[in-house]
Order: C-alpha cells, then sequence, then structure tokens
C-alpha cells in the first residue's frame, strides 16, 4: 500500500484499502479559519449540538481577514472567539498568537505524522509534508467532523513524483511543485494523492517540503503527501503534543502513475495569469513590469523564505514605484525573522512589513490591487481577481525570484542584479 | 426528480475565486453572496439569472479555494443544478453538502448551448436538451451521494447516525 492508504486503513480499523473504497475515518485534526469556521459554528448551533467531539482536536485560527479588516469580518472573528469559549475549544488563536493556519498549526506540533487531518481550507494540504493525510474540505464537512470525530473519504489513487538530479541555483520547492503544475496542469491529479519522492525531495527543508505539499490542491489533488523522514523527526522533536504513528509506503505499492523529473533541467518557474499552470522557466518570462511584490502567505511565508529574500535584497532597494509587502506568516517565523536580522534587511530595503495574515493573497486586504496593476506573489493562486481587482495580475515565484523583481520592478532572476 | 431550466454557459477551470471572490467572504449571508455570484466572470450574471437557471461548463468546475460560500451563493442565485465534464474534489463534496445537484457529463458540456431550455432527471441521470431534441447521459450518482441527498444533506444525515438532536 501507498503512504496515503496505509493511512486511512489505519483509521478506518482495516487491515487494507483499495484506491474507489469508501470509507469512514477517524480524524485527529480539524480546524476552520475566520472565513471558513463561522458557517460550521451555525450549523452546530443550529442544530442544537452542545458538545464537540474533544476540545483538543479541533483548532480554530483567526487568519485570513485579521486583524479585522472591516465590521462584518470583525463579526465573523468574534464568532470563533465567542464559540471557543462556550465550547471549551483549547486551540483557538486570534491576535498576537495568530498566524496563516498551515504554517501555525504544524508549528504547534498539532499535525503529526501518520494523522488523518481536516481543515476548511483548501490549502490543508500542506500538512501532507509531515507525513499526514490531510485535506480541505468545506464548512459542513468540518461541521460534521467537530461533531462526530469522523469524516467519509474515497480512497484516491496515488501519482508517484520522482524528483532526480541536483537543484540549480536559486530553484526551490516553489519551482518543483510550479513546473509539476505546469506540466500536469491544474486538474492533473483531480481526486488523487500526490506523492512526493526521490533524492531530490530526501534532501529538502521542511519548509520547503510543506511548500510543496502546499500547492497539491493546485493540481486538483486531494494530498501532497511525503514519506516521514529524519527531517521530519527532527521538525516534530519537542513540537509533538501527542502519540503518532508514522506511516511508510510500501516498495512495491501500487500507483496510477509515476512521473519522474530531471531537476538539473529546472530553472525558477513562473506562473502567468490566470492559472497555477501557465508556468515559465525565468529565462523565458520576457518584459514583465510590476507595481507590486508580495512574500508571505502558506505557500512561502516561513522563515527560511524570509531569509531567502533577505539574502537576495540585502544592501539594494525596492525599484522606485514599487511596493513590496512581507507578512512573517507566524508570530514566530515574525520573531525569528527579526532576530536574525531578516526583517531590517527587508526594510532598509524599502519593504512594507506587515503582520501575519493570509491578507493580499486572496484579495483579503494589505494589498489589494487596483485595476491594471501587475504583481507577482510567493502565493499560491493568480486567477482572475484572486489579489483584487477583475482586471489586475497576478504572478507565482518563488521568494528569491521575488525578493530580485521588486529590485528590478519587472519579473526577474537574483542573477540581473 | 426533474430539473428544468434555461442554460448558462462558461469555460473551463471556473474557479471558486470567479464563483464568488474573496472580497465578498466577510459574510456568509445566502443573499449578500448570491449578489456577487460569478461576478468576475459575467457582471451581469447576478442581475439576469432566473430561479432554476442550469449552469453547463467546461472541466474542473469549482477549482481552488474549499469554501462553501461558492455552492452557497450558486444556490441562492437560484441556479437548479450544474452540468461539467469534471469537478474539482472539494466543490463536489461541498455541492452533495449543501442540496445542489451536480452531474458529470462531457458530451452534454460541449453539446448544449447558452439559452437552450434543458430537463434532467436526476434519478437516471439522463439528460434532455428540449431545444435541439439531443439526449445525453450523465455519470450516475454514486448510492452514498444518493443516501446523502435522502437524508436532506450531510448534517441531518450525520444527525441521524449520531442520534445527537434532543
Amino acid at each position: 500500500m501507498t503512504i496515503a492508504e496505509k493511512i486511512l486503513a489505519a483509521h478506518s480499523g482495516l487491515d487494507s484499502v483499495e484506491p474507489g473504497q469508501l470509507l469512514e475515518v477517524d480524524v485527529d485534526f480539524a480546524f476552520g479559519n475566520d472565513i471558513t469556521a463561522p458557517i460550521a459554528i451555525k450549523v452546530l448551533r443550529e442544530a442544537g449540538v452542545s458538545a464537540v467531539f474533544d476540545r483538543e482536536r479541533i483548532g480554530l485560527v483567526a487568519d485570513h481577514f485579521v486583524p479585522n479588516k472591516d465590521i462584518l469580518s470583525a463579526e465573523q472573528a468574534r464568532m470563533l472567539r465567542d464559540f471557543a469559549t462556550e465550547y471549551g475549544i483549547v486551540h483557538h488563536y486570534d491576535g498576537g498568537e495568530s498566524g496563516v493556519e498551515h504554517v501555525l498549526l504544524p508549528e504547534k506540533g498539532l499535525v503529526l505524522p501518520g494523522d488523518v487531518v481536516i481543515g476548511a481550507d483548501s490549502h490543508t494540504c500542506t500538512h501532507g509534508a509531515l507525513g499526514a493525510f490531510a485535506t480541505g474540505v468545506g464548512s459542513s464537512d468540518l461541521a460534521a467532523t467537530m461533531m462526530s470525530g469522523k469524516t467519509w473519504f474515497k480512497v484516491p489513487e496515488s501519482i508517484k513524483f520522482v524528483y532526480n538530479g541536483r537543484l540549480r541555483p536559486w530553484v526551490t520547492g516553489k519551482d518543483l511543485i510550479l513546473y509539476t503544475i505546469g506540466d500536469i496542469g491544474v486538474d492533473g491529479a483531480l481526486y488523487m494523492a500526490m506523492e512526493f519522492t526521490g533524492p531530490v525531495i530526501d534532501s529538502l527543508s521542511m519548509a520547503e517540503r510543506f511548500t510543496m505539499s502546499n500547492m497539491a490542491i493546485e493540481a486538483g489533488g486531494k494530498v501532497g503527501i511525503i514519506d516521514p523522514d529524519n527531517t521530519t523527526m527532527e521538525y516534530i522533536t519537542g513540537r509533538a503534543s501527542r502519540d503518532f504513528t508514522p506511516y511508510h509506503s510500501d516498495r512495491d505499492a501500487h500507483y496510477a502513475r509515476v512521473i519522474e523529473y530531471d531537476c538539473s533541467q529546472i530553472e525558477p518557474q513562473v506562473a502567468f495569469p490566470h492559472l497555477p499552470e501557465n508556468t515559465r522557466p525565468i529565462s523565458e518570462v520576457g518584459n514583465v513590469p510590476l507595481e507590486q511584490v508580495v512574500i508571505g502567505s502558506c505557500t512561502n511565508g516561513r522563515v527560511e523564505d524570509l531569509a531567502l529574500a533577505a539574502e537576495v535584497i540585502s544592501g539594494r532597494h525596492v525599484a522606485r514605484g514599487l511596493r513590496l509587502i512581507v507578512l512573517p506568516a507566524t508570530p514566530s517565523v515574525y520573531r525569528h525573522a527579526m532576530e536574525e536580522g531578516y526583517l531590517l534587511t527587508l526594510l532598509d530595503a524599502g519593504a512594507v512589513i506587515g503582520p501575519p495574515t493570509c491578507g493580499p493573497c486572496l484579495g483579503g486586504h494589505m494589498g489589494v490591487l487596483a485595476a491594471g496593476e501587475r504583481a507577482l506573489s510567493t502565493t499560491n493562486r493568480n486567477f482572475v481577481g484572486r489579489m483584487g481587482h477583475p482586471e489586475s495580475e497576478v504572478y507565482l515565484a518563488n521568494p528569491a525570484i521575488a525578493a530580485a523583481s521588486a529590485v528590478l520592478g519587472r519579473i526577474g532572476s537574483p542573477d540581473e542584479l | 426528480m426533474k430539473i428544468k431550466g434555461r442554460v448558462w454557459k462558461f469555460g473551463e477551470n471556473i474557479n471558486t475565486d470567479v464563483i464568488i471572490p474573496a472580497r465578498y467572504l466577510n459574510t456568509s449571508e445566502p443573499a449578500e453572496l448570491a449578489r456577487h455570484c460569478m461576478e468576475d466572470a459575467d457582471p451581469e450574471f447576478s442581475q439576469r439569472v432566473e430561479p432554476g437557471d442550469i449552469i453547463v461548463a467546461g472541466r474542473n468546475f469549482g477549482c481552488g479555494s474549499s469554501r462553501e460560500h461558492a455552492p452557497i451563493a450558486l444556490k441562492a442565485a437560484g441556479i437548479g443544478c450544474i452540468i461539467a465534464p469534471s469537478f474539482a474534489r472539494i466543490f463536489y463534496r461541498n455541492a452533495f453538502n449543501m442540496g445542489l445537484p451536480i452531474f458529470e457529463c462531457k458530451d452534454a458540456a460541449s453539446g448544449i448551448r447558452e439559452g437552450d431550455i434543458i430537463e434532467i432527471d436526476a434519478d437516471s441521470g439522463k439528460i434532455f436538451d428540449l431545444t435541439t431534441g439531443d439526449t445525453f447521459e450523465a455519470q450516475p450518482i454514486p448510492p452514498f451521494m444518493q443516501e446523502l441527498i435522502s437524508d436532506g444533506g450531510l448534517i441531518p444525515h450525520v444527525l441521524k447516525r449520531l442520534d445527537l438532536r434532543a
């Protein structure tokens, strides 16, 4: 069996499962945010449910429209607060304790290898980097799990991606996943588990693995999973809040497809509007002037991402007329980036340093685009209107390309500085 | 159950940011969400859509975010059902959980034209284009999903099983 199949079997009390099988599974951790949880909360209240299945296995994270961007979003954040108090939800994050959910929850050791995790947010697949079966669901599914501790899944087929060779300069996990989405398309892994393997994955940091798993949904994937190894265990050590059982794919596991890439051939990638599959190598981007660059989000808002951006921009300044917006994903990322001097380097370069929030990634606040404006962003989606006006444009890339582009005033590589 | 209505056509990869832009997600009120439904694809959609209208779209409908606001907005706008060659998985799940019927049918998605009047027999999956006389056959709804629908959606289904209701 694959790691995905083993986790699902273990959580449904079965020895083995097969793709296509419908299962009722036990959920280890379930969470929602200030946009999705309010609907789940309404559902629970209307159903007259007075207690959740486990107060310690539910997360409520105010991250999308916080600090509250307007009166309505303030009401939504308050719904989480009131519900958490009333129902005794242990892991409710708000104010200076909160951050982008898919960075915050692993940081807190609340998601662990071998877990089944559901989140009312499509980028819940991020947590697959820890070797968990983690997937996004809607608010009603979250409500059902909050009541019962269970959910249902169809066992997905798995695609195995093997990344061979050596990474070229300025190529990161972000580029590997953009390249993969460019190759298979935005529905190339529809309903399927994407399993990332190979020597290049083995050598990636947890931060870059999270970035790759994060964007599995942009290829339609149900999960983006990586076998836990020493890197995973080092990350978990000192964080894990409970016992866990890691699972690993069998050598003879069955895959619907096996796709191999030679990473030595992969350049830094840029996804052009308006789909993440519209990727081009940096050498073929041409002249794309920019009004804004965003570094942050559940995709690339970790301290390693800010370190990379600071390294590139150190001693330089953003181009005249361009806005560089940097959003550390959590308070812990913020603190480390401050202690290591990355924030000062970015500030000196002319960046706006914002609070931990999803902010402009989904056009919420803190960097919304006007009609006709172009932004390069380290985030995950470049759909029409994603960052603001429907006539604005978003280009996706890694933090090194983002920092270099902020200096150049157009999309470009650190090699051009 | 039979569903009959006038067709709106949309292309491939209609994502949830187009169905309901995130700038309107500071509320989950169905009527408010319906006012902005499909706004970035067709600014006039919400004014011109009529109760019972049907969306026929290209592959991977509903890709992107997990926001349940997307099926809520479509349902509140009056959309009776959606036909596409394929749906993104979270949208597929949310639609059933919300009681918004959706049908996978590649031939119907390409054969049916904007403005056609069509009728769908939800039990058999047969689609009749009453304007052109064409018929199509959609994938039947899986038994588990039929159970969800017959229980009235996911939450009544779970409540029935848990017997939590006082």
